[in-house]
């Protein structure tokens, strides 16, 4: 199918071809299941909601449910107030939210709806509460649409009520799987840290089996931590792009001190991420924790040689690729071409969010390694790269499945969307446990190659 | 305490698009907006033109707006091509703020100049997404130009998503396809049996089984509407003596419309399940009034039907008095599961559409037995409520109903996109039994 890709590059201007992003919404709405007992609400036409919920369906295959203001005709020309207060009625009435998170569309965006006015002037009943983010799919990607509703529960709810801060973090872990956040929160509790993460999407996108359907399951931040993450010391974002943000504006608006770190995939940053809550909060690493990184370090001198000068070719969301071409080149290999579908502004118009160029460009300078990285580009321009300077591995989200086939490369899924496997969004890639399940995807996927293509007298028993 | 959901303020709103099979008939309210605030599975205008489109393979098929509209429907219809496969990937103008304020007009015209360098394609579709139909810009006269820049079709698709839903994208696809048929002078329509099969998109293969029965009779394909089609085929369309249609809910248009200006006539047919597939191949045999013709098909039909017979009475002994629930997106589709599951001796509890249309849900109230629910537009809230309370063991649905049923416990199978068996034709009716049996009698219920 991608065979139609040409080697020969050329300066493109009118469009995307094979994007390695999507739009606002989906992340806003991601981010809203991560609070307990909370409907997301698309304003804007029902196509939209459709389409997110149905990608969210099949990276997670679990029930996402989200609302819609249904606009029509008459609602893009008058405004879409009147939809939204009807919903917000609605809502309520029907699902009996604790919380609705409202979020933009494109098409709310350009006819210019004012959200907060609109939920100023709607019934809400007691003791409920309507959030809202805006998030239009023309600028950034469904990162800068997380991030933005993650800044919306802040800019809303976060309270600081007391004289001193808590000796509590605020974890805000980013557009990662719940398996993920799951990982983290483990960490935290075997570290002895109080903590609040938020968005928190476990026991609500991977919730157990139980027979019975619930609409709003066991799982997310409740509305009273989110309440008291302005009480508490300090937040640590994991990466920048989706997670920063709203940890300054916790910082502006309840003075809490923000502390910007990187996904903590890898050895490098599963320690920095351990590192800076043992400075935060005077407390060891305990033996647990310091037995599984030197398990990770026990895997990784058995099989540094399978790995070392491999080059790779890695894509997807740039929180993520960023930690992870770090692993990479932690263990000797070469990622040689890095891409991210994500524009490094996003937000408000022009508004800078991070610097994955600059970033990844210093990592490679360090490592010595000469590759090509770039924010805001497409599956399209990866494979020419990857045609004018093949690769020995490819990671990322289920869209590289066709590059893979068609240049005929090993390829390890990574990042979201996930739509053509199971299990993963229940396994975490954070923390050192993380670490070992990412090297063995990544050596079992190169192995698996060597034993496809090895002649019969080279085939071996042990490897 | 939390207030209990209130099923009485979901049943009142949406009342009239509930009814339940009984002694007095029901007119179900179809065809309407849904309820600001619903959870609603349905989709968009858009959505609708892009799935009857997307299958003509060598097509550009360019999305114009934002990136997200694009990104979504990259690959996911799962209609299979035998040959170009350039429809696979996925073209968006990725419209930013500047674009917004200022037009879009000029990216566009870009986007196609530099897509039409890179892949030689001779048609190129424009889907217009909410926002363009928003700002306004001029697509009709963009294309317009760019078509004559490169001597190629450039066909616009008013698909923006608000302005209603599915089905009014179903209708703009078939405009857009009324347009690239359009002969430049009047094609001779042939008098031997040569056909327009309207409404299969070849999903997981399903066309080239039909094709094939076709064929055993003496009965040739002219183009496909629109599964595995390719712009030589579609320019075929008015030569042929006769169009068949199987989902109606997708092109009905376009058959009317194909008689009125060419005089081709059309009925419906349905290749889902054991008696509606031997039906219609006898339809078709019987239109051309060829004896030798009706005698193969027979013939077909019962070498057929020999063979299939006794797996699916294996699978009809095994899922007898099984309750099913069906959701699906038209009307079509659920008359023929209602038959199918009558044919392994699966009841039908609970029925639903996103866009059936009104004569649809009164075949469908015909169909079915007495205490069936019907619904339109359902939310998963009500879905839930009816399956519960009808002791449902299977759902058929979409992508966004799998994760539903088997949360509670339900099996379930895909009879939409997702779908990786045939499910037409007499293989198809077993593939059905097959996927059925599969999900209803998994051990892994056991551990619920
Ligand atoms: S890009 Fe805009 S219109 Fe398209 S799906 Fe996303 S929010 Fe909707
Ligand atoms: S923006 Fe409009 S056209 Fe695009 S998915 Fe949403 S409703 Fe459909």
């Amino acid at each position: 199918m991608l065979d139609c890709t040409p080697k020969e590059i050329k300066e493109r201007t009118g469009g995307v071809i094979n994007p390695a992003k999507t739009c606002q919404p989906i992340g806003a709405m991601y981010a809203a299941l991560g609070i307990h007992r909370c409907l997301p609400h698309s304003h804007g036409s029902q196509g939209c909601c459709s389409y997110h919920r149905m990608h969210l369906s099949r990276h997670f295959r679990d029930p996402i449910m989200a609302s819609s203001s249904s606009f029509t005709e008459g609602s893009s020309v008058f405004g879409g107030g009147a939809n939204l207060k009807t919903a917000i009625k609605n809502v309520f009435a029907i699902y009996n939210p604790d919380v609705m998170a409202v979020h933009t569309t494109c098409l709310s965006e350009t006819i210019g709806d004012d959200l907060p006015t609109i939920i100023k002037g709607a019934e809400i009943p007691e003791g409920k509460v309507v959030i809202h983010a805006n998030t239009p799919s023309y600028q950034g990607s469904h990162i800068t649409g997380f991030s933005n509703m993650v800044k919306g529960m802040v800019n809303y709810l976060s309270t600081a009520s007391l004289e001193t801060k808590k000796e509590q973090v605020n974890i805000i872990p980013g557009f990662v799987n719940p398996g993920d956040m799951r990982e983290i929160k483990r960490i935290l509790k075997v570290m002895g840290i109080k903590f609040i993460m938020f968005p928190d999407t476990s026991g609500v996108v991977d919730s157990p089996m139980t027979g019975k359907y619930e609409m709003f399951p066991k799982g997310g931040t409740t509305l009273a931590e989110l309440r008291d993450t302005g009480n508490s010391k300090v937040t640590i974002a994991l990466g920048s792009y989706a997670s920063g943000d709203a940890a300054y504006q916790l910082e502006r608006k309840c003075q809490v001190q923000p502390l910007i770190i990187k996904t903590p995939i890898g050895i490098k940053a599963s320690d920095e991420f351990l590192m800076a809550l043992m400075n935060k909060f005077t407390v060891d690493i305990p033996p647990e924790l310091a037995e599984e990184r030197g398990q990770l370090v026990d895997i990784m001198t058995d099989t540094h040689f399978h790995f070392h000068g491999k080059k790779v070719a890695i894509f997807g969301d740039p929180d993520i690729v960023i930690a992870m071409t770090e692993f990479l080149l932690s263990l000797g290999m070469k990622p040689i071409h890095v891409l991210t579908g994500t524009p490094a502004t996003g937000g408000a118009i022009g508004h800078t969010v991070g610097n994955f160029e600059q970033e990844v460009g210093e990592m490679l300078k360090q490592a010595g390694v000469a590759g090509r990285v770039k924010a805001a580009g497409d599956l399209f321009e990866l494979h020419q790269w990857i045609k004018n300077e093949p690769v020995d591995l490819l990671i990322g989200n289920t869209y590289g499945k066709y590059i893979a086939k068609a240049e005929d490369i090993p390829f390890v899924r990574l990042g979201f969307p996930i739509l053509d496997r199971s299990v993963h969004s229940y396994l975490p890639v954070v923390g050192y446990k993380g670490a070992m399940r990412l090297l063995e995807m990544i050596s079992n996927a190169l192995l698996d190659r060597a034993d496809r293509d090895a002649k019969d007298q080279d085939f071996e028993l042990v490897m | 305490m939390q207030k209990p959901i209130l099923w009485e303020d979901i049943i009142l709103d949406r009342a009239a698009s509930i009814a339940t099979k009984g002694k007095q008939k029901n007119k179900i309210r179809c065809d309407t907006d849904s309820v600001a605030g619903a959870v609603s599975q349905r989709a968009c205008v858009y959505c609708g033109a892009r799935v009857v489109l997307n299958p003509v393979t060598d097509a550009i098929h360019l999305v114009h707006g934002p990136i997200g509209c694009a990104s979504y429907t990259w690959d996911i219809r799962g209609s299979l091509s035998s040959g170009a496969e350039l429809y696979r990937n996925s073209f968006s103008t990725d419209l930013k703020e500047q674009d917004v304020i200022f037009g879009g007009e000029k990216r566009l015209a870009r986007a196609i100049d530099e897509l039409v360098k890179k892949h030689p394609a001779k048609v190129v579709f424009v889907y217009s997404t909410c926002i363009v139909g928003v700002i306004g810009d001029d697509l009709e006269a963009v294309c317009k130009a760019a078509a004559s820049r490169h001597n190629i079709e450039v066909i616009p698709v008013q698909s923006s998503g608000f302005i209603g839903n599915k089905a009014a994208g179903y209708r703009a696809a078939c405009d857009a396809l009324l347009r690239l048929i359009k002969p430049n002078k009047p094609m001779k329509r042939t008098k031997k049996p040569v056909i327009n099969y309207l409404g299969d998109f070849n999903l997981a293969g399903e066309l080239w089984i039909i094709e094939d029965y076709l064929k055993q009779m003496g009965v040739t394909v002219n183009v496909a509407f629109t599964g595995d089609s390719s712009y030589q085929r579609l320019k075929k369309t008015t030569s042929a003596a006769l169009n068949i249609i199987q989902c109606a809910g997708s092109m009905m248009y376009l058959a009317q419309q194909l008689k009125e200006q060419y005089g081709i006539p059309y009925f419906n047919v349905s290749f889902l399940g054991l008696q509606d597939t031997s039906d219609s191949l006898r339809k078709i045999a019987a239109y051309f009034q060829d004896e030798q013709m009706q005698a193969r098909a027979e013939a077909l039909i019962k070498r057929e039907t020999e063979r299939i017979m006794p797996e699916l009475a294996w699978y009809r002994e095994k899922l007898k008095g099984k309750k099913a629930a069906i959701y699906v997106g038209g009307g079509f589709k659920a008359i023929s599961l209602i038959k199918q599951f009558k044919e392994i001796g699966i009841d039908v509890v609970m029925i639903g559409t996103q866009t059936g249309r009104r004569e649809e849900y009164e075949t469908i109230n015909e169909l079915v037995n007495e205490g069936t629910v019907i619904l339109d537009d359902a939310s998963p809230s009500e879905l839930e409520k009816f399956m519960t309370e009808k002791g449902t063991h299977l759902l058929v649905g979409g992508v966004k109903e799998r994760p539903l049923a088997y949360k509670l416990g339900i099996a379930f199978i895909d009879h939409s996109h997702d779908r990786k068996h045939p499910l037409s034709g007499f293989v198809g009716a077993v593939n059905l039994a097959k996927e059925v049996y599969a999900t209803l009698c998994s051990p892994v219920w056991n551990y619920l």
